[in-house]
């Protein structure tokens, strides 16, 4: 293991995360929610009366943010090296996996984990070692 | 609009923040995360750090309640159980994640952001959960008669 230290951002990281946890916990404060992702997209799909409107609120929160971000400063790069076949595999696999396994890395991954939950301990250390994994195959491998 | 949907976008629009601040939105900075044994980028660890860093003394905090300061009932989970689809789902999960690089939030944010690439991706997704969605409910039915 060597660590690409011109490409490790401690600093925007811990920023980030501390947000993305600001963010779970105004919602669990608030409206006594969950902060996951695919819980929350999902859900949609499941039309439970009423929580329909908070959950596609929270989701235009998501969309917009990028917009948001624009008026103040240049948005950050997003590179998708994957190709579109490879992308429709891949989100095919997280959205049945996510609802499946009932979270992804921020209902199991920072809510779970911020819970002590041992079921969301075991759900993000298989999807981390899964990913590990994937990697290792594609790029060690394959060498793609 | 409600209170509850005020209080629901606004955390979004954190959250949205904070995947773009920490980076995670961009897939090649996830993929250097996942690729132990390239040149690795330990970045994403430390968004985990100070999510949880956060996230664990609030969830503490609101253990004991029954509502929220909006007055909605609390619904956390109180499953503790190992189960196949947990351990099976998880598994997929992780796989499609080290194959593009996207999980569900970041994938909505870049698509918000407009990136076509990740517009295909979340199709993908939703297809992918509404195909769950399907495939579970004759099973929900069975369960429930």
């Amino acid at each position: 293991m060597t660590i690409d230290w011109n490409a490790f951002t401690p600093l925007s990281a811990l920023a980030g995360g501390a947000l993305i946890g600001l963010a779970a916990a105004l919602l669990l404060l608030a409206n006594g929610r969950i902060a996951g992702i695919s819980g929350i997209v999902g859900g949609l799909l499941e039309r439970t009366p009423g929580e329909a409107g908070w959950r596609l609120a929270f989701v235009a929160g998501l969309l917009i943010g990028p917009a948001l971000w624009g008026l103040f400063a240049a948005l950050p790069p997003i590179r998708i090296d994957a190709g579109y076949p490879l992308l429709v595999a891949a989100g095919l696999l997280v959205g049945i996996g996510t609802r499946y396994g009932s979270g992804c890395t921020s209902g199991h991954g920072v809510c779970g984990l911020s819970r002590l939950s041992p079921r969301s301990l075991t759900a993000t250390l298989l999807f981390m070692t899964a990913g590990f994994a994937t990697v290792y195959i594609i790029r060690h491998l394959l060498g793609a | 609009m409600k209170k509850l949907q005020i209080s629901a976008f606004a955390a979004g629009l954190v959250f949205g923040i904070g995947l773009l601040l920490s980076g995670m939105a961009n897939p090649q900075k996830v993929l250097a995360f996942l690729d132990l044994f390239g040149a690795w980028d330990p970045s994403l660890a430390l968004v985990m750090a100070g999510a949880i860093g956060v996230g664990l003394p609030v969830f503490l905090l609101a253990k004991g309640r029954v509502l929220s300061l909006l007055g909605e009932k609390m619904q956390l989970p109180t499953r503790r159980d190992i189960d196949r689809p947990l351990v099976i789902g998880s598994l997929l999960f992780g796989i499609g994640w080290g194959l593009a690089g996207f999980c569900p939030g970041p994938a909505i944010v870049a698509t918000g952001a407009g990136a076509l690439k990740a517009i295909v991706f979340t199709a993908a997704m939703l297809a992918g959960m509404g195909l769950f969605q399907l495939a579970s409910r004759p099973q929900r039915r069975q369960r429930a008669s």
